[in-house]
């Protein structure tokens, strides 16, 4: 491996995860490139999610490897061993890279404000100040400057996701991770975070989707990857997949889920 | 020589308040004991290291395994013996503490595992360290968790340093039994002693009914 | 070390010494107990009494207990009482003060269980024509109490350690019959070893059995 302008920001190579017996995902290839954006679909327990966590290593893949910029991530290698790296360097390693959970996990002690600049601060040893006038530009483009000071409790769903992403967007990531990032939400609510990362998308952002938002996926993405269990299925350009899909699976997981909306 | 029961109140009193002080005073060494104890207890159980993890689990098991009285018997009775010979209160104070901090101990450890595992991942994903994680996120939310528990601990120390009489440190019950053999009217002498007691943890009991109100309401 | 040479000469008869005086650290622990769990019960369901006078006296009750030391309690009982003319003896008198004493504790725990069943099972109750005292009894209070069976358990094992104090009033347990070997035998260091041993021996096996208890009903039964 090594760095060069045309190598993907991310590959993934024979990525496999077992939690004890139950194989969770099975030899998974992937490449994203730099400003690519990538969805994955796929019915529930099919893997996505896992596979979104051991990009950054939240899992550890049991075999298989991350590759980030060409740079092994999350591991070291010895002598042909793979070890895996001290807490330090996969914190720093990790800071590379945003996340954005379904469930939020906002810091319920600290304000919006507060959310986004801890990373700055605490991590990159910024200056309070310069951090906090950061974490203000990033409210202000999420719309949320005026919720600088309130804590999480009292900001609405939609709101607190939206903080969230302000707060991965801190630390200048190279590739955000979203997980679901809007399943959690009421339904009135969904548009306003969909907002913000079409408006990321736009300005170039490296993205990998884990998404339940099929209109979303087909809009935004580049390409569109459907799993099941545990593997991928089908890799193709949003139009392609969502109109014609190739394999018996993908087919009937996308008219289940389009059943309402039928296409062409 | 005091005749009416009023009286006899205002001859105890005075000297059982100043006992109050005693107790209040060794209460509040004991809990500034256990509640350090008990933080490094927890953070070795939590370390990760298996010798030291280990160490501080017996610790905690022999310690919430047998009755403080019998620590401040240890203590006080059985050290002299091996040349350590201890003043009563210094002894209660230890014994005290010593046994605080394995329960203490046990509701840090339950504080810091009831914070949610996604607030570990979410700063983990901005980059922390596990140290920074700790302590920019997990302990400040796991001090809220913990202030109620700690709250009753330290109503139950307060009533405890009450065993310290046991091994003659001066303090409140000690005096109490002092002045009953004394002027021998136990019933009126106990239940003085009781109201103070009452006065004394009265306000603690209504703080921490207080904390766990608002903390059930949220933040 | 010839103390302890001396000690281990002795230690046979000591520890049957010891484990005699066990059988009434655990009457005081069981009688304390089944007076606590009936009190404390009534107490809890007095404080949700209509009635405010009732509820306020039972909320009383708890304050007082859980404010004041319980060997205050045993003195007031043990010597307080016999000087106003009823002379209980020891063992009676630590059973009656733990009881009355555990009896706060046990209604708080009985409380909040109560609370933490979900106001839809009274709701439900109602619905099929229950009365409130016939949901309290059928529907509430079955859930509460297994909610309630760990910590009346962690309360259990606390007991058996704090009846120790009733050597304070000459109860012949455990502690007592240790400081009774300690002045004859001047084996202060070696006997209280033993005692908090014994101790030991008895409650770390209730408190792994209540553990086990506490994992089994937080994976619980859902409705």
């Amino acid at each position: 491996m090594q760095t060069t302008a045309t190598a993907p920001l991310v590959q993934l190579t024979g990525v496999c995860k077992a939690f004890g017996p139950l194989r969770v995902l099975e030899d998974i290839d992937l490449d994203v490139a730099r400003g690519e954006k990538v969805c994955l679909i796929g019915p529930s327990g099919s893997g996505k999610t896992t596979l979104l966590r051991c990009v950054n290593h939240l899992e550890q893949p049991t075999a298989g490897h991350v590759y980030v910029e060409g740079k092994l991530f999350g591991e070291r290698q010895v002598n042909g061993r793979y070890l895996p790296l001290r807490d330090a360097e996969l914190a720093r390693m990790r800071s590379t890279i945003g996340m954005v959970f379904q469930t939020f996990n906002l810091f319920p002690h600290l304000t919006a404000l507060q959310n986004v600049s801890i990373g700055p601060v605490k991590v990159l040893r910024q200056s309070r100040g310069e951090a906090e006038a950061l974490g203000l530009e990033l409210l202000a483009k999420v719309g949320l400057a005026e919720k600088r000071n309130v804590y999480p409790e009292q900001l609405s769903g939609g709101q607190r996701q939206r903080v969230a992403i302000a707060r991965a967007l801190a630390m200048r990531p190279r590739l955000m991770l979203f997980d679901e990032a809007t399943s959690a939400l009421d339904p009135e609510l969904v548009g306003e975070v969909l907002n913000v990362m079409r408006q990321l998308a736009i300005e170039g952002m490296t993205m990998l989707i884990v998404t339940h938002e099929m209109g979303f996926a087909e809009e935004i993405s580049d390409r569109v990857v459907f799993m099941d269990k545990g593997r991928i299925v089908e890799v193709n350009g949003p139009h392609e997949l969502f109109r014609r899909p190739q394999h018996a699976r993908t087919q009937s997981f996308l008219s289940a889920v389009l059943q309402k909306k039928p296409f062409q | 020589m005091p005749t009416t029961l009023p009286q006899y109140v205002a001859t105890w009193l005075p000297e059982m308040i100043a006992a109050a002080g005693n107790t209040l005073r060794m209460a509040v060494f004991a809990f500034v004991f256990a509640i350090c104890l008990g933080l490094v207890l927890a953070l070795a159980r939590l370390s990760g290291r298996r010798i030291l993890a280990g160490a501080a689990l017996t610790y905690v098991e022999v310690i919430r395994g047998a009755p403080a009285l019998a620590l401040l018997f240890l203590i006080y009775f059985g050290l002299p013996s091996l040349g350590i010979v201890l003043p009563a209160f210094l002894a209660a104070v230890i014994g005290l503490g010593m046994n605080g901090g394995a329960y203490v101990s046990e509701i840090y450890r339950a504080g810091i595992s009831a914070v949610d595992r996604g607030q570990r991942e979410a700063a983990q994903t901005i980059g922390m360290t596990s140290g920074q994680t700790m302590r920019y996120i997990i302990l400040p939310q796991a001090a809220r968790i913990v202030l109620p528990p700690i709250g009753n601990y330290a109503i139950g120390l307060l009533k405890d340093t009450s065993v310290a009489s046991l091994i003659g440190a001066s303090e409140l019950t000690l005096r109490a039994r002092d002045l009953s053999s004394e002027y021998f009217m136990p019933m009126q002498i106990y239940l003085l002693s009781g109201a103070i007691y009452f006065v004394m943890a009265a306000p603690l009991s209504a703080g921490v009914r207080y904390l766990e109100r608002r903390l059930r309401r949220g933040r | 070390m010839t103390a302890w040479r001396h000690f281990f000469a002795i230690l046979p008869e000591c520890l049957l010494i010891l484990l005699r005086a066990a059988v009434t650290t655990i009457e005081i622990t069981l009688g304390g107990l089944l007076v606590a769990l009936v009190l404390g019960l009534a107490i809890a369901l007095l404080r949700r009494s209509s009635s405010r006078g009732v509820a306020v006296i039972a909320a009383a009750y708890v304050e007082v207990f859980r404010c004041v030391p319980v060997l205050t309690q045993l003195f007031v009982i043990y010597f307080g009482l016999g000087q106003i003319g009823f002379r209980i003896s020891p063992l009676p008198a630590a059973i009656v003060g733990f009881g009355l004493n555990g009896a706060a504790y046990l209604a708080e725990i009985y409380r909040s269980g109560i609370e933490s069943v979900p106001r839809g099972q009274a709701e439900a109750g109602s619905a099929i024509g229950m009365t409130k005292r016939q949901a309290m009894i059928w529907v509430i209070l079955p859930q509460a109490i297994r909610i309630s069976l760990p910590p009346i358990g962690n309360y259990g094992v606390g007991l058996l350690k704090d009846s120790s104090i009733a050597v304070a009033i000459a109860a012949p347990e455990i502690t007592f019959a240790a400081t009774n070997l300690i002045n004859q035998t001047y084996l202060s260091t070696q006997i209280y070893l033993l005692m908090a041993l014994l101790y030991i021996a008895m409650s770390l096996p209730l408190s792994h059995l209540v553990r086990r208890l506490e994992r089994r009903s937080s994976r619980g039964v859902r409705a």
